[in-house]
């Protein structure tokens, strides 16, 4: 299961990338595994403000609904409208073409690392 | 302390194969199974184009059998299965006395007094209390065979072919009474060899294409399983789980039990209306049925939907701000690529091409009253 090691990660199963003031939202490659095949992705709006823990969006699969919880607090920058296009870029590169949203925050986030991510789903 | 302990599920006599190929699994009705090898969809479009092989050695087979066999079969199932010929099937029904579905059934004529019936892996202790139960004055023996059967299901356009070059499956003169895969006819059986034991084939499935279902001892089924899946890679057979086996009966428009069908259902109102033989003098649940069910009892609908999402089992069912319904299966359809859903609704919004919503999430979604199956193979 590949976790790694340069992302910090939640315990809902998103990874967050930072790069200076901007950082990168997707899920983890055990939750894409975990939901199957994703057709369907709801994101939240360039614009949208995100506060900690709230649901703003959903990762659907042929047999499970997963929602999208903001990991970080900030301004919604870009949405990958690619994985909206083709949900199964999730499946195929969580951590990478698969990506969701792109954040700016206000100050740098310290979510888990990813040995404590690997630690949480038994690696 | 002391807290109340489940049973950890059962394995499948195929396992270990499983592992070896790298499946998710999953708890269904107390058995651990493959939800999936690699891809849901990817199994789904196998079957539709290919073929897929399942395990469903989770299924119950009870054997039934003695000179008064058939009688007592008829008075404790929904249809008439006396009359049933040598080596053909019959989907049924257990009834309750209200006239609800205690399980659907698919049931053999194995021998001239001997006949299996097959239940769902969550109904095999209530479908073997039942059938114990009615027998009543019938001398009939009952043999629950589900721990050392394996059940393996060889699905799609391809499956024929795939299972005539099976190394060491054989017809011979004692076990196939001349039948051959090519002339075995959907919802009939036939005996074959295989490693100096006999397999049931039987020319039946849960998918909406050709296929067939091979009962086995569990100690001749990897060998089975695997000798099936190496001689089928080359026409794009795949080891398939629940998760494409379920995609793949909803767009058959095939009943789940649980989903479509269960205690408070009467067969009529899941369009089952055709297996219940009614004429029969005396059947557990006659008196319900003769009776119906209440003139505004919910009835099963199929629907299509717009949109990519789907509506999921238990979702609201609504006609303007009227809640008509619930739906009791749903997925966005791999071979359709729209959202279908069966439901069961007011008979007053049941018509085709009635215009309905359903509440995914929050989101009312557009759906539209469509005839059943969703899907059917090209004859």
């Amino acid at each position: 299961m590949s976790v790694p090691s340069d992302l910090q990660y939640t315990a809902e199963h998103e990874w967050v990338r930072v790069e200076g003031d901007v950082v990168t939202v997707g899920i983890t490659q055990y939750a894409a595994d975990a939901l199957g095949d994703v057709v369907y992705v709801d994101l939240p709006a360039v614009g949208a403000a995100l506060t900690p823990g709230a649901v703003v969006g959903e990762v659907e699969s042929t047999k499970s609904v997963g929602e999208l919880f903001a990991p970080v607090s900030g301004e919604v920058v870009e949405a990958n409208q690619a994985v909206v296009d083709a949900p199964e870029t999730i499946n195929a590169d969580p951590y990478g073409d698969g990506w969701l949203v792109k954040v700016r925050v206000a100050e740098t986030p310290a979510l888990m690392t990813a040995d404590e991510y690997r630690a949480l789903i038994g690696e | 302390m002391t807290e109340s302990v489940t049973p950890p599920p059962q394995h499948s006599p195929l396992h270990a194969e499983h592992d070896a190929l790298g499946a998710s699994f999953t708890d269904f009705g107390g058995w651990l199974m493959p939800v999936r090898y690699s891809s849901d969809l990817a199994e789904h479009h196998a079957v539709r184009t290919a073929a897929g092989l399942f395990d469903i050695s989770h299924m119950a087979e009870i054997a039934v059998s003695g000179a008064d066999a058939g009688a007592y079969l008829d008075e404790a199932l929904a249809g008439r299965l006396s009359t049933l010929p040598l080596m053909k099937a019959k989907y049924s029904l257990l009834l309750a006395d209200n006239g609800g579905i205690i399980d659907d059934l698919i049931v053999y004529r194995t021998g001239e007094v001997e006949w299996l019936v097959v239940a769902n892996a969550g109904n095999r202790a209530p479908v073997v209390e039942a059938l114990h139960a009615r027998r009543g004055v019938h001398e009939v023996e009952l043999v629950d065979l589900t721990e050392q059967t394996a059940l393996i299901a060889l699905q799609g356009p391809a499956a024929q072919r795939i299972l005539e070059r099976v190394e060491g499956l054989e017809t011979t003169d004692e076990l196939s009474n001349e039948t051959t895969l090519d002339t075995l006819r959907y919802y009939a059986a036939m005996g074959m060899a295989w490693r100096g034991g006999s397999v049931l084939v039987a020319r039946t499935g849960y998918t909406g294409e050709d296929g067939f279902e091979l009962y086995v001892d569990v100690e001749h089924a990897a060998e089975l399983w695997r000798a099936i899946l190496a001689e089928g890679e080359s026409d794009g057979l795949v080891p398939c789980g629940l998760a494409a086996r379920d995609t793949l009966r909803l767009e058959a428009g095939m009943p789940l039990y649980g989903h479509e069908i269960g205690p408070e259902t009467l067969p009529v109102q899941a369009g089952l209306g055709r297996v219940v033989v009614t004429d029969k003098p005396h059947f557990v649940g006659k008196a319900a049925i003769e009776q119906g069910p209440a003139a505004d009892a919910p009835v099963l609908v199929g629907m299509l939907g717009e949109g990519r999402r789907a509506a999921r089992a238990d979702y609201l069912v609504f006609d303007g701000d009227r809640a008509v319904g619930v739906v009791t299966s749903g997925a966005l359809s791999p071979t359709l690529g729209v959202p279908i859903a069966m439901a069961h609704v007011h008979p007053d919004v049941s018509a085709h091409g009635t215009a309905l919503a359903v509440d995914v999430r929050g989101t009312r979604i557009p759906f539209t009253v469509v005839p059943l199956p969703f899907y059917q193979r090209e004859a």
